[in-house]
């Protein structure tokens, strides 16, 4: 008896103490979830009630040729710009691991981008990309190279995005800072025992110590890749001030990305049911991707060792 | 033999030194060429060529920028909307990771496995059904769409302050419990002090989020005199894109605040993001 009422009186209390989220959950996350689903077969825009139109949505989707173009602009955000942001935030975790002065001054350096407002960082870096007046081809014209116009250069604006994602590599260079410091030392002093130099150590140990990390990093930053719409956003709107420079989605829609056109689609086109559908694309798709990646990297680290 | 052993270590520590050197360079030229534009005149700035120190200093662009804009109503609400998000966070997430970590009952377990598929919801599939809730009561143009939601908790505040409790021994709240103290009363007088160290990183995080946010200000606020300042600077970016001198001094005022508390609480930005990453 005295069991149950202890039983019972904990799943009380765990509810009351867990409500406010649970709550949150149902109105911020179930609820907008299953609504946008609706919306994704029906017509309507800010001010109207939808209108059911079955299928209609889909069908623009698949034909519209922008749909493509900022997929395949995403794609690349993902299979170019993720695995140098995750290199460049590993070459930076292997330097700030090492022991030598001026460490915590460094990895400071280092990290501090990623804390900065993305409007104030995504306005700097419109500036140093200047073709003219910009820091990043004025120092490319010491060295005699005449530096592309970056942004305003449909062949250059996506490079631009790379160097501006390895600049916020901070983030995932802690992670592996983290796990980095969690490989035993002994490893390694018995490695030069053997003779083993830095490179093979790397290989032989570090890398497959952190794989696990790796991995779940680059799971995250894949996914995150799917979300990626605020840098451009702001880059589009600036860009609409300037004489010659186009809105929409950059040069020739070079940085027209999918949740971007989303965007644009259900706040300013105000087609607002092709916007949903759009969504459930995205979230199928995220959601697909997840669980395989998941999965795939359970493989992967239990074969290399990991946790 | 051992002077060439010697020689290489040199040669590497030179290397090492010059690469270390270059990167802090590259990692910080983006403040440097905020900071410095800000204090040039817009003619300075528009001269080939680019030098890095202005030809001749001026500290008018700062007041001038608040002028442009109206930076410090934009900033007033900024602060507001900062204000409240804390303290929404600040109130909730012990209380939830609590019931997740040091309470015994079946919802904690399915629960913790919901906050990690929450957190891959992509914010693009919940915002328009959101706007249109939101328009019907008329909440658009106020802060309620900002502040609302974080008196709900948030998955990663939550999962890194449970993560804080687990390392927190059962014994503690099991004496507590003998010596007759509730429920209430163990999470108010045990947990929550205890919690101190993880609240902070939390509260850190939450000011940030706030401070920065972008996507759900331009999608609620269209109204100028309501605006926050990260669509204050946008508006200042698209109106006197031209005015490059101007906007970099009010992008150091907007930045400023939060490399002074970054100074302040690097080591909870740290902790925070290496355990939450670790284990998660």
């Amino acid at each position: 008896m005295g069991q149950t009422v202890t039983e019972r009186r904990n799943f009380r209390n765990g509810l009351l103490f867990a409500l406010p989220w649970i709550l949150g959950f149902l109105a911020f996350s179930v609820y907008p979830l299953l609504s946008s689903l609706y919306y994704s077969f029906t017509k309507f825009n800010a001010v109207t009630t939808p209108e059911w139109v079955g299928l209609n949505n889909f069908k623009d989707i698949f034909s519209d040729p922008l749909v493509w173009k900022s997929l395949g602009n995403t794609l690349f955000m993902a299979f170019v710009s993720m695995p140098v942001t995750l290199a460049t935030a590993l070459i930076l975790a292997l330097i700030v691991t090492k022991n030598f002065r001026g460490k915590g001054l460094v990895r400071t350096v280092f990290f501090l981008p990623s804390v900065i407002p993305m409007v104030a960082a995504t306005m700097v870096w419109i500036w140093m990309f200047n073709p003219t007046y910009g820091y990043i081809n004025q120092i490319l014209s010491w060295f005699g190279i005449n530096g592309p116009a970056w942004l305003l250069d449909a062949r250059f604006t996506k490079w631009a995005l790379v160097l501006m994602g390895s600049w916020n590599a901070g983030t995932t260079m802690l992670v592996c800072m983290a796990a980095l410091q969690e490989v035993p030392s002994s490893y390694y002093e018995s490695a030069s025992i053997d003779g083993a130099n830095a490179l093979r150590k790397f290989f032989s140990i570090s890398l497959p110590s952190i794989a696990h990390v790796l991995v779940y990093q680059a799971i995250l930053s894949f996914i995150n890749t799917f979300q990626y719409f605020q840098q451009v956003k702001i880059i589009v709107t600036a860009n609409q001030g300037l004489k010659g420079g186009s809105g929409g989605g950059g040069p020739e829609n070079s940085i027209l990305m999918y949740p971007l056109y989303l965007y644009q689609n259900g706040f300013e086109f105000l087609k607002m049911g092709k916007a949903s559908a759009m969504a459930w694309l995205l979230f199928i798709v995220v959601a697909i991707l997840t669980v395989v990646m998941t999965k795939a990297s359970r493989k992967v680290t239990d074969s290399a060792g990991g946790e | 033999m051992a002077d060439m052993g010697k020689l290489k270590k040199i040669i590497f520590n030179v290397l090492f030194f010059a690469l270390v050197a270059c990167l802090c360079l590259v990692f910080f030229s983006p403040f440097l060429s905020m900071v410095t534009t800000s204090f040039k005149t817009n003619n300075d700035a528009f001269t080939v060529p680019v030098r890095l120190l202005p030809r001749e200093w001026i500290f008018t662009n700062f007041p001038e920028a608040l002028n442009t804009i109206p930076y410090l109503r934009y900033m007033g609400n900024t602060v507001f909307i900062t204000a409240l998000s804390v303290l929404g966070q600040l109130i909730v997430t012990p209380m939830v990771a609590y019931s997740l970590s040091k309470i015994k009952w079946g919802g904690s377990k399915v629960i913790s496995g919901l906050l990690m598929a929450t957190m891959m919801i992509p914010i693009t599939v919940t915002m328009i059904p959101l706007y249109k809730i939101y328009a019907a009561i008329g909440w658009t143009n106020t802060y309620i769409p900002l502040i609302l939601p974080t008196f709900f908790g948030k998955a990663f505040y939550i999962i890194l302050v449970r993560q804080f409790f687990s390392g927190v021994p059962n014994s503690l709240f099991e004496a507590a419990r003998i010596d007759g103290a509730n429920e209430a009363q163990r999470f108010l007088l045990i947990a929550l002090p205890l919690s101190k160290p993880a609240l902070t990183t939390v509260g850190i995080y939450a000011f940030l989020d706030a401070w920065s946010d972008y996507l759900m200000p331009m999608i609620f606020i269209t109204k100028p005199d309501k605006f926050t300042l990260s669509l204050g600077m946008q508006q200042f970016l698209s109106e006197y894109s031209t005015d490059w001198a101007k906007l970099m001094a009010a992008a150091v005022m907007f930045v400023l605040p939060v490399i002074v508390l970054f100074s302040v609480f690097q080591r909870n930005f740290v902790q925070g993001i290496a355990t939450s990453g670790l284990k998660a």
